[in-house]
C-alpha cells in the first residue's frame, strides 16, 4: 500500500495504482475521457491533469502516473484548472455544436465536463472539422465529426471483445476511427461501444432520436435472452421499453452486455399476443378470457391426468413454471418437461447441471476444456470473461467440437465424444495439461448434451473432471453452460417427467391429448400429434402459437416480476418495467386464474406466497443474487464407460446468435443483424 | 576554433573512401577489442566522465542514460536503438555521418551495445534516406565480413548483431518511444512515460535510444580519453558538435566545431557570412525548427551551446542553424513551420492534435494580417495550452517557434494586421456587413 495525499486528504491505495485512482479514493473528482477502469491506459485525452509535488512542475496525466509512497497530489490548483480549461477548449474547437440533435445529450461526458471545467465562450473562429460517418453495422450509429479520439472504442474492441475491427487511420487532426475497410462490427459485444463512447460519436442505431434520458423510467432487472443472467436496466417510457443498458455486476457481466440482450427489445413490440385466441373450425379467433378458459376446461373434462402434458419454454420465470407444475399435479399429470432441445440433465445433484466455477471464478482457472460449446455465441459475456483470463496469460484452452474463432487461442483437439474418451484414458496430451494445472476447469455445452448419447457425455465429463483434479474441496471445475434462461430454474423445480410421466418426445405424436406450452417455441411443433389439443401460453406469436388451439397471452420478461436462475445457479429477480399489452397478464396469474376456473385453485393469491412456495420446493430460491462458491464435496458421479463414447461429432448449438427465442425472432434489429452477419446458407437452413 | 587534430568526423564531406579501408585509415576500428576489454561499466563511466550530452536535441547526458540500463541481464534481453530518423527541418548531420563515415556509427553501436549488455542493435533510418541506407548496409556487411561485428565481434567474445530498419517518413517516429512502436510494427505514436525505455522498451525489454551522432562520437572519445573530449568546449557543454548551417548564408554547410563557439563566428568563418553582410541578418533559428528563434541583437553575442542558448530562451536542439536575412517574411516562415507540425502531429493526444491545426490556421491568417490584434494573445495562449500538456515533445516543438516569433517580432505582426485593415478598410467598414449595420441602413 502507498500513502498518497490528495488535496490534504491522506489515502492508502495499493501499489501499482495510478494517481487518478488515488484521487478517486480521496473522493476527488478528476475529469477524464480516455481513461476507463477496464481498459488499458491510453493517456491521450489529457483531461485528467493534476499537479504532483516534487515532480517537474507541469501538469501530469493522473491516469498514467503510478503512485508512490508519500506522494502529494493537488487536483485543484490554478495550474491544473488552467490546463484542464485548455484541454477542454481543444476538445471543443472541432466538436460540433449539435447537442440539440445529438442522442448523447443528457448523458454526455463532454457536455458535463465542459460545464464543469470548460470556458464560457469559444475563441475559435476557423472552420470546424467535418468527418464522414462510418458504417459499423446495424447496431452502432456513427457521427464521427463528434469523435474526440479517446480510442476507448478501439481499446474495447481489441482488448475486451477480442476483434481487430476498429482502429485509427491517418494522423494529426485527420486521424479517424474506423474499420479500415467498411464492414459491420463482428463482435457480439459491440453495443458496449455505445456506452463507452464519452460523446455522441457512437450511439445506438435502433434507439436513434427515440428519447432523451430524462424522459425514461429506469427499472433494474435481469436479462433472460441467454443463460448468463446479466444485470440490466430497462429504460421505458409509457408502455414501451425503449432501451436496455447493462448494470454493474462484477460477478456476472461486469459492466458489459451482449448485443442480443441489448438490442432485441424491439421484438417486445412486435408479433405480440395481446388477447386470447381460440381455434374454431380450424381458424384462430379472438376470444375473451372466460371463453378461452372454457375451451380448455371443456377439453380437460374427463381427461385422465396421464393424457395431459406441459412444456416450459426457455424464457419462463420460475414462478409460472411452479404454478404450471402445481396445476399439472392438481390435474394428476406427471408429464412435464423443460428440455425442448432434449438435453440430458442429471438432477441428482445440483452441481451436475450448473456452472459451478462461477463466472468470476473463471479468472482463477489455469486450464480450460470446452466440450461441445461455442461460448462466444452461447454466452458472449462468459466468453469475454474467458478472454479476460486468457489475456492475463498462462491459461491453456482446448475445445472439442466444431472449430470456431472464440477471440482467444484455443486448440481444437477433436470433434466428438471419442476425443473425450481419449482424454479419459489419458491418451491425449491435453489430459496432462489438465492434470498439471492447479485449477483446471471444463465447460460442457448444450451441443454435447442435447443428443442421444448426452448422458454418456455428461458422465464422461464428470469422470474426466474427477480424474484431472477439477473437483477439489476448494475448487469446482465442472461447468454446464446453458443457453436458456429458464433451464436451471426449471431443473431446480424438477420441471421434468415425474414418476411414470412422459418427457417431451413421448408427449409428441399423440402421446398426450392436451399439451400446455408455457412459452415453448424451440421444438418442432409439427411433431405434435394431430389430435392433441395445444394450449399456448406466451408472449409472442411464434411457432407454438401457430399450432395452438387456445392462446393465452402472457407477459414478456420486462412485463413481469419473475425469478430466474442463471447457468451459474444464481437466483435473480427481474422486475416489471411496463405492463403487458392488451389482455396479456403475468403468467403465474393466468395459471392461478385458470386453476380457479377449473375448480382446482392453487394455494397462492399473491406473488409473495408463491415465492414462499418456491423456497419450500427448493431452498435455493431463498438466496437471491448471492451465489456462494462451493468446492466439490463428493467426486462420485454418474458412471461412464469410455467405450460407449462413439457418437457423431458435436454440432454447433447456436447457429445464429441473433435469433434464438421468440423475442429476438420478432425483432427487426436482430433480423438485420442476421442478414448482415450470417452467411446466406445458414439463413436458408434456419 | 577546432583544430583539425581534434575533429572526430574526418570524412564529413565525403572526400575520402567511406568504407572499411578508408575508415581504418582514418583510425576507425583501431583497438576496438581493447576498448571492449575495459568492461561494460568502465565504458559507461568513461562516457559519463567525458560529459557527452545527447546530440539528438534534448542534450541529456549520454553516459547517465546508459547507466539507467539494468546492470544484470534478466530474462529479457537488452536492446540498443540508434535514432537515424533525422527529420528535423534544416538538420542533415546524421545523414552525412551515415553516408560518409558509417563505420564510426557501426563501431559506436558495438561499443554502446556492449556497454549496455545488448547483443542486438537496430538503426532506425529515415525512409527518405534510401541511398544512405544502402551505404550503411554495405558498411555493415563489410563489418560482418571482417569479423568486426557478428559472432565474437572484434575478437572480444561478445556477439553483436546490427540491423537497419527503414522508417516510412513520419517525423514523429524520431521520438524515441514512437520509434520503438514503429520498429515493433505498430503505429508510430509515442508511448506514455513512465515506464521509460530503459525499463520497458523495445518488445517490452530494456532499451536505450541514442542519436546517431551521440553513438558515432563514442569510439573516438574512448580512444582519446574522456579528458580530451571534456577539455573541448565550455563547462557542461563539452566536446565537438556537428553544426548544419542553412538559409541566407553565402555557403550553407555542415561543420564540426567546438560547442560554445560564438554564433557569429560560426556563420562568418564556415558559411561565408550572412547574405548581404551581418547587418542584413534578421533572425536565426539556432537548433532545428523546434526551437524559438533569436533576433539579430541576440545573435551578435550568443554562444552555440546548450546552456547559453537556453539563457536566451532558445535551445541548441540539433544545432541546425537556420539563418534568415531581412528579406524574410518572418511570419510566413513560422507559419510554414506550423504547417509542418500540423502535418506531422500523430493525433494521439488532444492538445497537439487540435492545437497544431488551430495554430497553423491562426498563423496563416497572421501572414495576411487578416486577424484582430487580440488574436496575437490568443495565439500565444494557445501555444501555452499545448506546451507541456502533451505525451511527447512534439507539442512543445510546435509551440516554441510561434512563441519565439511573438516574443521578438510582435510589432511586425501588429503592423501586418494594421496594413490589412487599412487595405481592406472599405470592405470592413461597409455598413451592411453586420446585422446592426443592416438595421441602421434600413
Amino acid at each position: 500500500m502507498a500513502k498518497v495525499t490528495v488535496d490534504g486528504i491522506e489515502v492508502e491505495v495499493p501499489n501499482g495504482s495510478n494517481v487518478l485512482q488515488a484521487c478517486e479514493a480521496a473522493g476527488k473528482e478528476v475529469p477524464r475521457f480516455c481513461y476507463h477502469e477496464r481498459l488499458t491506459v491510453a493517456g491521450n485525452c489529457r483531461m485528467c491533469l493534476v499537479e504532483i509535488e516534487k515532480a517537474p512542475p507541469k501538469p501530469w496525466a493522473s491516469c498514467a502516473y503510478p503512485v508512490a509512497d508519500g506522494m502529494v497530489v493537488h487536483t485543484d490548483t490554478p495550474m491544473v484548472r488552467a490546463a484542464r480549461r485548455g484541454v477542454m477548449e481543444f476538445l471543443l474547437i472541432n466538436h460540433p455544436l449539435d447537442c440539440p440533435i445529438c442522442d448523447q445529450g443528457g448523458e454526455c461526458d463532454l457536455q458535463d465536463q465542459s460545464v464543469g471545467f470548460g470556458m464560457d465562450h469559444s475563441r475559435y473562429s476557423e472552420n470546424k472539422r467535418a468527418v464522414k460517418d462510418k458504417y459499423l453495422g446495424p447496431l452502432v450509429k456513427t457521427a464521427m465529426t463528434r469523435c474526440i479520439h479517446c480510442t476507448r472504442c478501439i481499446r474495447f474492441s481489441t482488448e475486451i471483445a477480442g476483434v481487430s475491427d476498429l482502429g485509427a487511420v491517418n494522423r494529426g487532426e485527420n486521424m479517424e476511427v474506423g474499420t479500415y475497410v467498411e464492414k459491420a462490427l463482428s463482435s457480439e459485444l459491440s453495443g458496449n461501444l455505445i456506452d463507452l463512447c464519452p460523446v455522441g460519436a457512437l450511439t445506438s442505431k435502433p434507439y436513434a432520436f427515440v428519447a432523451r434520458p430524462w424522459e425514461l423510467r429506469k427499472t433494474d432487472s435481469v436479462d433472460v435472452l441467454d443463460a448468463v443472467g446479466a444485470a440490466i436496466r430497462v429504460d421505458s417510457r409509457g408502455t414501451e421499453v425503449l432501451r436496455v443498458l447493462p448494470r454493474l455486476n462484477e460477478d456476472v457481466n461486469e459492466e458489459w452486455l451482449a448485443d442480443k440482450s441489448r438490442f432485441a427489445i424491439d421484438g417486445l413490440k412486435r408479433r405480440r399476443l395481446d388477447s386470447c385466441w381460440v381455434r374454431r373450425d380450424g381458424k384462430l379467433a379472438r376470444a375473451s378470457w372466460p371463453e378461452a378458459f372454457a375451451a380448455i376446461e371443456a377439453k380437460l373434462r374427463g381427461l385422465d391426468g396421464s393424457r395431459i402434458g406441459a412444456v416450459a419454454g426457455n424464457l419462463a420465470d420460475a414462478e409460472s413454471m411452479l404454478a404450471l407444475k402445481d396445476l399439472m399435479a392438481a390435474l394428476g399429470s406427471a408429464n412435464l418437461d423443460c428440455r425442448q432441445d432434449g438435453a440430458h440433465a442429471d438432477v441428482a445433484r445440483r452441481e451436475f447441471y450448473t456452472f459451478n466455477t462461477s463466472i468470476a471464478g473463471i479468472e482463477e482457472a489455469h486450464a480450460l476444456l470446452i466440450i461441445g460449446s461455442n461460448p462466444r455465441r452461447e454466452a458472449p459475456l462468459i466468453n469475454a470473461r474467458i478472454r479476460k483470463r486468457w489475456l492475463q496469460g498462462r491459461l491453456s484452452i482446448a475445445t472439442i467440437g466444431p472449430a470456431a474463432d472464440l477471440t482467444y487461442d484455443a486448440a481444437n483437439i477433436g470433434a466428438g465424444p471419442e476425443t473425450l474418451a481419449a482424454l479419459l484414458r489419458g491418451r491425449h496430451s491435453f489430459a496432462e495439461t489438465l492434470n498439471a494445472a492447479k485449477k483446471p476447469m471444463l465447460i460442457l455445452g448444450q451441443g454435447a448434451l442435447a443428443r442421444p448419447d448426452g448422458a454418456h457425455v455428461l458422465a464422461a465429463s464428470w469422470q474426466l473432471a474427477a480424474a484431472t483434479g477439477m473437483l477439489g474441496p476448494e475448487w469446482h471445475g465442472f461447468n454446464v453452460l446453458h443457453t436458456a434462461a429458464a433451464r436451471v430454474g426449471a431443473l431446480d423445480l424438477r420441471f421434468l417427467p415425474g414418476p411414470g410421466g412422459k418427457g417431451l418426445p413421448d408427449m409428441l405424436g399423440g402421446g398426450v391429448d392436451l399439451l400446455w406450452l408455457l412459452g415453448a417455441d424451440e421444438f418442432d411443433t409439427a411433431a405434435i400429434g394431430g389430435d392433441t389439443f395445444v394450449v399456448y401460453q406466451g408472449s409472442h406469436g411464434d411457432r407454438g402459437a401457430a399450432r395452438a388451439d387456445v392462446i393465452l397471452p402472457g407477459a414478456a420478461y420486462t412485463e413481469k416480476n419473475g425469478t430466474y436462475v442463471s447457468t451459474e445457479g444464481r437466483v435473480q429477480r427481474g422486475a416489471l418495467s411496463v405492463y403487458p399489452p392488451g389482455d396479456a397478464r403475468e403468467d403465474w396469474k393466468i395459471l392461478r386464474a385458470f386453476s380457479a376456473y377449473a375448480d382446482r385453485p392453487l394455494p397462492y393469491d399473491d406473488i409473495d406466497v408463491l415465492r414462499a412456495r418456491l423456497e419450500q420446493v427448493n431452498p435455493v430460491f431463498a438466496r437471491i443474487d448471492i451465489l456462494p462458491r462451493f468446492g466439490c464435496g463428493d467426486t462420485r458421479g454418474p458412471a461412464c464407460d469410455p467405450d460407449r463414447l462413439r457418437g457423431p461429432a458435436f454440432t454447433p448449438w447456436v447457429a445464429n446468435y441473433y435469433q434464438t427465442d421468440p423475442i429476438s425472432r420478432s425483432s427487426p434489429t436482430m433480423a438485420e443483424c442476421t442478414r448482415v452477419h450470417t452467411p446466406a446458407t445458414a439463413q436458408a437452413a434456419e | 576554433m577546432l583544430s583539425d587534430q581534434d575533429r572526430i568526423f574526418t570524412n564529413l564531406y565525403g572526400l575520402h573512401d567511406p568504407f572499411l579501408r578508408g575508415a581504418r585509415a582514418r583510425g576507425a576500428w583501431d583497438g576496438t577489442a581493447a576498448i571492449l576489454a575495459r568492461g561494460h561499466d568502465t565504458i559507461v563511466e568513461e562516457i559519463k566522465a567525458s560529459g557527452l550530452r545527447g546530440r539528438g536535441g534534448a542534450g541529456f547526458p549520454t553516459g547517465l542514460k546508459w547507466s539507467f540500463m539494468p546492470k544484470e541481464v534478466g530474462p529479457r534481453p537488452h536492446y540498443l536503438v540508434v535514432n537515424a530518423d533525422e527529420s528535423e527541418p534544416a538538420t542533415c548531420k546524421d545523414r552525412d555521418i551515415i553516408r560518409h563515415d558509417p563505420h564510426t556509427l557501426i563501431e559506436g553501436s558495438l561499443i554502446a551495445a556492449y556497454a549496455m549488455r545488448a547483443h542486438v542493435a537496430y538503426i532506425y533510418i529515415r525512409g527518405e534516406f534510401y541511398n544512405e541506407s544502402v551505404v550503411l548496409q554495405r558498411a555493415i556487411d563489410e563489418a560482418y565480413e571482417a569479423g568486426l561485428i557478428g559472432r565474437d565481434a572484434c575478437g572480444s567474445g561478445w556477439n553483436f548483431d546490427l540491423y537497419v530498419h527503414r522508417g516510412a517518413g513520419a517525423y514523429i517516429c524520431g521520438e524515441e518511444t514512437a520509434m520503438l512502436n514503429s520498429i515493433e510494427g505498430k503505429k508510430g505514436m509515442p508511448r506514455l512515460k513512465p515506464p521509460f525505455p530503459a525499463a520497458v522498451g523495445l518488445y517490452g525489454c530494456p532499451t536505450t535510444v541514442n542519436n546517431v551522432e551521440s553513438i558515432a562520437v563514442t569510439p573516438t572519445i574512448l580512444r582519446r580519453g574522456p579528458a580530451w573530449f571534456s577539455a573541448l568546449g565550455r563547462p557542461r557543454n563539452v566536446g565537438t558538435k556537428l553544426f548544419c548551417i542553412s538559409g541566407h548564408v553565402n555557403k550553407p554547410c555542415n561543420v564540426e566545431e567546438e560547442l560554445g563557439i560564438p554564433l557569429r563566428e560560426l556563420i562568418e568563418i564556415y558559411a561565408g557570412g550572412v547574405r548581404g553582410g551581418w547587418d542584413n541578418l534578421l533572425a536565426v533559428i539556432p537548433g532545428g525548427s523546434s526551437v524559438p528563434m533569436i533576433p539579430k541583437s541576440v545573435c551578435d553575442t550568443v554562444l552555440m551551446d546548450f546552456d547559453s542558448l537556453r539563457e536566451v530562451k532558445s535551445g541548441l536542439g540539433t544545432a541546425a542553424v537556420m539563418v534568415m536575412d531581412k528579406s524574410t517574411d518572418i511570419i510566413k516562415a513560422v507559419a510554414r513551420l506550423s504547417a509542418f507540425y500540423k502535418h506531422e502531429s500523430c493525433g494521439q493526444c488532444t492538445p497537439c492534435r487540435e492545437g497544431t491545426g488551430w495554430m497553423m490556421r491562426l498563423m496563416n491568417r497572421m501572414v495576411q494580417g487578416r486577424a484582430e490584434l487580440e488574436e496575437i494573445d490568443t495565439l500565444e495562449q494557445v501555444t501555452r495550452q499545448v506546451e507541456g500538456h502533451t505525451i511527447c515533445a512534439l507539442g512543445d516543438a510546435a509551440a516554441w517557434p510561434i512563441q519565439g516569433l511573438i516574443r521578438h517580432f510582435r510589432p511586425v505582426m501588429e503592423e501586418r494586421i494594421a496594413q490589412y485593415k487599412a487595405a481592406h478598410a472599405a470592405a470592413i467598414n461597409q455598413p451592411n456587413r453586420s446585422a446592426a449595420g443592416r438595421l441602421a441602413a434600413e
